[in-house]
C-alpha cells in the first residue's frame, strides 16, 4: 500500500484556560491514526469530544501541543499540501456581502485558475449543489443549508485529493442530507480520501468504509462499521402477521409488539427455529427473519457511557472549547 | 491584481465599498459645501485658508476614523464569524493574508481620500475661482495624509491580531494621539536634569511613530514651500514604520490559534 493519505502520530492539544491562564485542559489527547488513500472515513465522536480540535489542527488553523500530522505524506505544517485538500468548516460561514459565485471566484483565484478555467469551475460545481439559481444572491440571504452547499462546492472547487468535512449534514433537511450524501459518495467513486466528523450515526453507516470514535478527546476505536457493530451478537428479531382469529402462543404474544397484525418480536438466536417452528404451527404469516446486530449508535452510546464512568486521567480533562 | 495579498486586497475593498463605508463622503460634501457658501459670505480675503484648513482637517479626520475603527476589525472580525477558516486552509500563508487587509484598506482609503480631494478642490475652484501653482502643497499635504494613515491601519492591524476591537481602538488612538505629541515628549527632557527621565523621554520619541511631521495642513494653507527633503523623509519613515508593524503583526498572528 502506498502512502497513506492521512497520518497522524500523537497529536495533542491542550489549551490554557482561566483568568491568569495557568491551568491547562487537554481537548485531544495524543491522538494516532491512519486513514488510507480513497478511502471515506467516519470521525465520531459527541459534542466536545475532540472533533472539531483534530480537524483545525490538521488545516494549520490551530497549533498542536505535541504530535505530528502528514497528509498526502506531507507535513501539515507545509503550506503546500493545502493544494491538495479541501475543507468544509463545520457551519460554515462566509463573506455575507458576496454572492455565492463571487466566493467560489474569490477561493477560485486563491488556486491560480484563469478566467474560463474559474467561470466552468464554479458553473460546474454550482450545479453539483444545486446552487445555480441562487448564484448571484448575496451569501446573507442565504439559509444554512444554503450556506452549507457553499462550503462543500468551495472545498472541492480546485479537485482535492483529500477532503475534510466537519459535520458536513448539520443544519440540512432529508433532501439536503441527501445531496451531501450523493455527492461524498460521488467524490469516493473519483477516488477522493473523505475525512468528515459526523454525530449522524446512520450516515456514517451508509458511507464509511470506516470509522473512529472519539470521547474526551481519546480515541476509542477505529474499525469498519460492520466490524464495530458485529462485536455483540444480540439475537434475531422476527416479523409476522397474524389475524385476529388466530391463537398465538402465549411466550410468543407477552414478548411481541404490534401494529395492527403486524408483530415484531426479538429471541436469541438458540430459540428461532422453535420460535418459528411455533408461528407455523399458528399459522402466522412469517415477514422477514434477520440478525438483531447492534447499531454504530448503540456502539457509540456504550462508549460515551464507559467514558463518563471512569474518571479522567489527572492531566487529562475533556473541554468543551471545540467539539 | 494575481497575488494572494492582491486577492484578500481586492476582497476588502469589495467588503467596505459594500458595507457602505464610503458613504462618509456624503458628509463630506455637505461640509464642504456648507463650508463654500458660509465662506464666501463671510470671510474677506481669507476664503481659500479656511476652505484649505477646513477642507484638510476633514479629509485627515475622516481617514483616521476610517483607519481606526475599520482597521481594529480587520482580523478579529474575520476570525470571529470564522469566515477565516476557509482561506487559511487553502494555501495561503498568514502573512499574505494580513498583508492584504493592509491593502485592501489602504485601497479604500486612498479611494476615499482622492474623492474628497476632488471635493476640496470644487470648494476650492467655487471660493477662489481659480487654482494656482502654489496650490500643489495642497497635494502634497493629502500625500502625507496617505502616509499617516497607512501607517495608523498598520498599527491598528497590529493590534487587532492579539486584542478586541474596543482595547485595539484605544491602544491606536493612544498611540496615535501620543505620536502626535512625539516632539513635545522629546523636549521633556529638556526641562530636566535627570538623565534617566532624559533617556527615558527620548526613547519614547523614537519608539512612538511620529505623526507631527506628517501634518503640513497649516502650510498648505499659507502657501508654504515644503522641503523635499521632508517628503522623501515621511515616505522612508512611513514605508518603514508600517513594515516593522505588518513585520510584527505576522509574527503574532502566525503563531495564534485561531478559536
Amino acid at each position: 500500500m502506498g502512502t497513506p493519505a492521512i497520518e497522524i502520530e500523537g497529536l495533542t492539544k491542550d489549551y490554557a484556560v482561566g483568568f491568569w491562564r495557568k491551568k491547562m485542559r487537554r481537548s485531544l489527547d495524543h491522538l494516532s491514526l491512519q486513514v488510507n488513500q480513497g478511502e471515506a472515513f467516519g470521525f465520531l465522536g459527541p459534542n466536545g469530544a475532540g472533533k472539531t480540535t483534530t480537524l483545525k489542527l490538521l488545516m494549520g488553523l490551530i497549533f498542536p501541543t505535541s504530535g505530528s500530522a502528514r497528509i498526502q505524506g506531507r507535513s501539515i505544517a507545509d503550506i503546500g499540501m493545502h493544494r491538495q485538500i479541501g475543507y468544509m468548516p463545520e457551519q460554515p460561514y462566509f463573506y455575507d456581502y458576496l454572492t455565492a459565485r463571487e466566493l467560489l471566484d474569490y477561493f477560485a483565484r486563491v488556486f491560480g485558475f484563469n478566467r474560463a478555467e474559474r467561470e466552468a469551475r464554479i458553473q460546474k460545481f454550482l450545479d453539483r449543489v444545486g446552487l445555480t439559481a441562487s448564484s448571484d444572491v448575496q451569501l446573507r440571504k442565504f439559509s444554512k443549508g444554503m450556506l452549507q452547499r457553499v462550503g462543500i462546492a468551495q472545498a472541492i472547487l480546485h479537485d482535492p485529493q483529500v477532503v475534510f468535512l466537519d459535520e458536513p449534514m448539520s443544519g440540512l433537511d432529508p433532501i439536503g442530507r441527501r445531496e451531501v450524501r450523493d455527492i461524498i459518495l460521488e467524490l469516493k467513486n473519483q477516488g477522493k480520501t473523505i475525512f468528515f466528523s459526523t454525530h449522524i450515526l446512520s450516515d456514517a453507516e451508509m458511507l464509511c468504509d470506516r470509522v473512529s470514535v472519539l470521547v474526551g478527546g481519546r480515541l476509542q476505536g477505529v474499525g469498519a462499521p460492520r466490524d464495530i457493530v458485529s462485536m455483540d451478537v444480540q439475537g434475531m428479531e422476527i416479523l409476522f402477521e397474524a389475524g385476529a382469529a388466530m391463537s398465538l402462543p402465549a411466550e410468543i404474544t407477552g414478548k411481541a409488539t404490534h401494529t395492527g397484525d403486524r408483530y415484531r418480536i426479538e429471541v436469541p438466536e438458540a430459540d428461532l427455529y422453535v420460535a418459528l417452528e411455533k408461528l407455523k404451527n399458528s399459522q402466522a404469516r412469517i415477514l422477514s427473519v434477520a440478525p438483531l446486530r447492534p447499531s454504530l449508535e448503540d456502539y457509540f452510546l456504550k462508549l460515551v457511557a464507559r467514558q463518563k464512568a471512569a474518571a479522567p486521567a489527572p492531566e487529562t480533562v475533556s473541554t468543551g472549547v471545540a467539539s | 491584481m494575481s497575488s494572494i495579498p492582491g486577492i484578500v486586497a481586492v476582497n476588502t475593498f469589495r467588503e467596505a465599498v459594500r458595507d457602505r463605508v464610503l458613504y462618509n463622503l456624503i458628509f463630506f460634501a455637505l461640509l464642504m459645501i456648507a463650508a463654500a457658501v458660509l465662506v464666501g459670505g463671510i470671510s474677506i480675503g481669507i476664503e481659500r485658508d479656511v476652505i484649505v484648513n477646513l477642507g484638510l482637517t476633514a479629509i485627515s479626520l475622516f481617514g483616521i476614523i476610517m483607519a481606526i475603527f475599520i482597521g481594529v476589525g480587520l482580523v478579529y472580525k474575520e476570525i470571529e464569524k470564522r469566515t477565516l477558516y476557509s482561506l487559511l486552509a487553502k494555501p495561503v500563508q498568514r502573512w499574505q493574508f494580513l498583508v492584504g487587509k493592509f491593502g485592501g484598506l489602504l485601497l479604500t482609503l486612498v479611494v476615499n481620500t482622492l474623492l474628497m480631494t476632488v471635493g476640496l478642490a470644487i470648494a476650492l475652484f467655487y471660493v477662489a475661482h481659480k487654482f494656482e501653482s502654489s496650490d500643489a502643497t495642497i497635494l502634497i499635504a493629502i500625500y502625507f495624509v496617505l502616509l499617516e494613515l497607512a501607517l495608523i491601519t498598520a498599527l491598528a492591524l497590529f493590534f487587532s491580531c492579539f486584542s478586541s476591537p474596543m482595547l485595539s481602538t484605544l491602544y491606536t488612538l493612544g498611540i496615535y494621539v501620543a505620536g502626535v505629541f512625539a516632539p513635545d515628549i522629546r523636549d521633556i527632557g529638556l526641562f530636566t536634569d535627570n538623565p534617566a527621565i532624559k533617556t527615558v523621554a527620548k526613547c519614547i520619541y523614537y519608539v512612538l511613530p511620529n505623526f507631527h511631521n506628517f501634518n503640513i495642513i497649516a502650510a498648505a494653507a499659507h502657501k508654504e514651500a515644503i522641503p523635499h527633503a521632508l517628503i522623501w523623509q515621511n515616505t522612508a519613515y512611513a514605508i518603514l514604520y508600517s513594515t516593522v508593524a505588518l513585520l510584527a503583526a505576522s509574527a503574532v498572528f502566525s503563531g495564534r490559534d485561531l478559536k
